[in-house]
């Protein structure tokens, strides 16, 4: 039985599909203590999201499980059945989407989908049910909720509906939330509101976090722990700390490089990290990273660099951080 | 919404007048008339005839005549079956073919929405395949093929069902499995393709994020999603439907509506055209306000205005 809340041990995840097998996660491992914020950032298809997903047993068709330990809340998620899953779903571990335009069905109240999921997993009657639903309206700062119970999405905006899918989410009082994108979709003061609202929340909850972003600043505020993820693999692990100040694999420098500052003067220009992600299809033997990596060395392109930790969190995975080891141990390079 | 039904009564009114004069003059232009059969009538006899019917008047006259009976609810005397008005054949006939018709709708839903939806939830699999070539045909064959066909097979070879009229429930089986099939596999396309647009939708995934069971999630949130297109092809389906198919009632020999519309036509039966057209039309109207109704029940986001 896993010490931790959450416990992923070198998880391997593909989809097969008509054209060939996907990589989409390769070794992951991270761990997350009880009220822990965790931060996964990375760039389009680099795995944050499918790592979340596999921990709810979410995946989409036709992705697969090929390997690891996978532990959560004293479940063993590997051998979980489908009937066992929807047990935790929505009760023990609960998301909320990128689009909550979407996330929502249009045709039914939204009493009726915060009651569905009360009603799946207690044995509150439907005016208790009802009396939650208001309760957790309240929470997560709707007004008038009594009067919101019985509208229907289309009649609330974007905000609105993202904390609906947040009273939604919390309803059970889940151990764990995803937050998959939960701003992206929004306007940027009501992002700041719904960040705002989310931290509230778990410091009144003590739920953990697991809060999935390609948005720096956001992590920054919110977050214990940072993955900073790259083609399937976590190439960088520690805290906001280590992570922003004492940033060790090239890609994590070139992240942070990226983010526009405000002292910066008019008309300078954002630095990118130069070339395209690779292909997942067809994974070069290497570091991922090594096509587009300035420090990049011969070693990248054969092999795969073995994680190097740093200190007792923080890890990362370069073959930098391996020679200068190996040279700290007085080895000869 | 007593707006709204105030608005399509009004509306309705219209589009019956309109169907009405353009059925009228439209009728009349064809050449030919209700006493020229192919043994000769002498020219007395066709005139005396003519005038017994007011067909000797002109045409406006004709026109405001009909027009004002029809105020009244009166659709006139059928020109061919003596003795009889349009009223009357409409009231006996109908009720035979809109109850063949009725089942046949009801048998439609029953089994295309299941499919349907089974063949969106299987989609690539030899099941989806299966379905989707027979309802490939259900929509290519005509229906007098499938008439013949399931009449050579299940009353010539094997005899198991009986081929005309409607004495016995077991004469119905075969009318309504003609009339049903093409509906059938209508309502099965539509329904996959509308299932799988939905299956892909957002709110489904937080359904399963909530812990609901896949037939849970798939009868709560799905069906009430997907079942819209069908419910606006159910409006004029239904109206077609209930006033009978000619192939079917002439092939099943079914004393309905269906044979009246052809027959009323190629006898230039003038009163009998009009009463048959303005009843379809009229019912058309009737279940598209119906269908608009259910859909507001069914999905809130949509306004009636």
């Amino acid at each position: 039985m896993s010490e931790y809340l959450v416990e992923v041990k070198n998880e391997r995840l593909s989809f097969f599909t008509p054209a060939g097998e996907v990589k989409a996660l390769n070794d992951v491992s991270l761990h997350l203590n009880e009220g822990e914020v965790l931060g996964i950032v990375g760039e389009s298809g680099s795995g944050k999201s499918v790592t979340a997903y596999s921990l709810m047993g979410l995946t989409a068709y036709p992705g697969k499980l090929i390997g690891g330990e996978l532990d959560f809340n004293g479940h063993h998620i590997n051998d979980l059945t489908e009937r066992d899953f929807r047990k935790i779903r929505g009760s023990e571990i609960s998301i909320i989407f990128q689009d909550p335009m979407t996330s929502l069905n249009p045709v039914y109240t939204i009493g009726n989908q915060i009651c569905e999921v009360i009603r799946l997993h207690t044995s509150k009657t439907k005016a208790e049910a009802t009396a939650r639903a208001v309760e957790l309206l309240t929470l997560v700062g709707i007004n008038e909720p009594e009067k919101r119970l019985k509208q229907y999405p289309h009649e609330l905006s974007g905000g609105m509906r993202q904390r609906v899918m947040i009273a939604i989410a919390l309803a059970c009082e889940p151990k764990l939330l995803i937050a998959d994108e939960p701003t992206t979709a929004l306007d940027v003061t009501i992002q700041a509101q719904i960040l705002e609202l989310m931290m509230e929340l778990k410091q009144k909850l003590g739920m953990a976090i697991i809060m999935i972003t390609h948005d720096l600043g956001v992590v920054s505020s919110m977050c214990d722990r940072i993955a900073v993820m790259y083609a399937g693999r976590i190439v960088e692990y520690g805290t906001v700390d280590d992570i922003f100040y004492r940033p060790e694999h090239e890609y994590t420098k070139g992240l942070l490089r990226s983010i526009p500052k405000l002292s910066e003067k008019e008309h300078q220009k954002l630095v990118p990290i130069e070339g395209t992600p690779i292909d997942l299809l067809n994974p070069p033997k290497g570091c991922p990273f090594a096509p587009r990596c300035k420090a990049c060395m011969k070693v990248c392109l054969r092999e795969m660099p073995p994680y190097t930790d740093l200190d007792e969190v923080h890890y990362s995975a370069c073959w930098l951080l391996q020679k200068k080891e190996f040279e700290a141990k007085g080895g000869n390079a | 919404m007593g707006k709204y039904i105030l608005k399509r009564i009004a509306l309705a009114v219209l589009t019956l007048f309109l169907v009405c004069t353009l059925t009228f003059f439209l009728m009349n232009l064809v050449p030919g008339g209700p006493f020229m059969a192919e043994k000769a009538i002498s020219a007395q006899a066709q005139a005396a005839m003519n005038e017994k019917y007011g067909l000797d008047k002109p045409l406006t006259e004709q026109y405001v005549n009909y027009m004002e009976r029809l105020l009244h609810g009166d659709l006139g005397v059928s020109v061919k079956q003596r003795g009889r008005t349009v009223n009357q054949i409409i009231a006996t006939k109908f009720p035979v073919s809109a109850k063949v018709g009725g089942i046949s709708v009801l048998v439609a839903l029953a089994v295309g929405i299941p499919l349907g939806s089974v063949a969106a939830l299987k989609r690539g699999s030899w099941l989806d395949n299966l379905i989707m070539f027979f309802a490939t045909c259900g929509i290519a064959v005509p229906s007098f093929v499938v008439c013949t066909l399931l009449m050579y097979f299940l009353s010539l070879q094997w005899g198991l069902l009986p081929t005309y009229g409607l004495s016995s429930w077991q004469n119905y089986i075969m009318p309504v499995m003609a009339l049903a099939f093409y509906p059938t596999s209508y309502i099965a396309r539509l329904m996959r393709s509308s299932m799988l647009d939905v299956l892909g939708q957002d709110y489904m995934r937080t359904a399963r994020a909530k812990g609901l069971s896949q037939s849970k999630s798939l009868f709560k949130h799905a069906l009430r999603n997907a079942i819209l297109p069908v419910v606006t092809y159910l409006g004029p389906m239904l109206a077609y439907t209930l006033t009978g198919s000619f192939v079917v009632e002439k092939i099943f020999t079914i004393p309905g509506l269906g044979s009246e519309f052809i027959g009323s036509i190629t006898g230039r039966d003038y009163p009998l055209i009009m009463g048959t057209t303005i009843f379809l039309a009229m019912l058309i109207i009737v279940m598209n306000v119906i269908v608009d109704i259910a859909y507001k029940v069914i999905d809130p986001r949509i306004k009636l205005k």
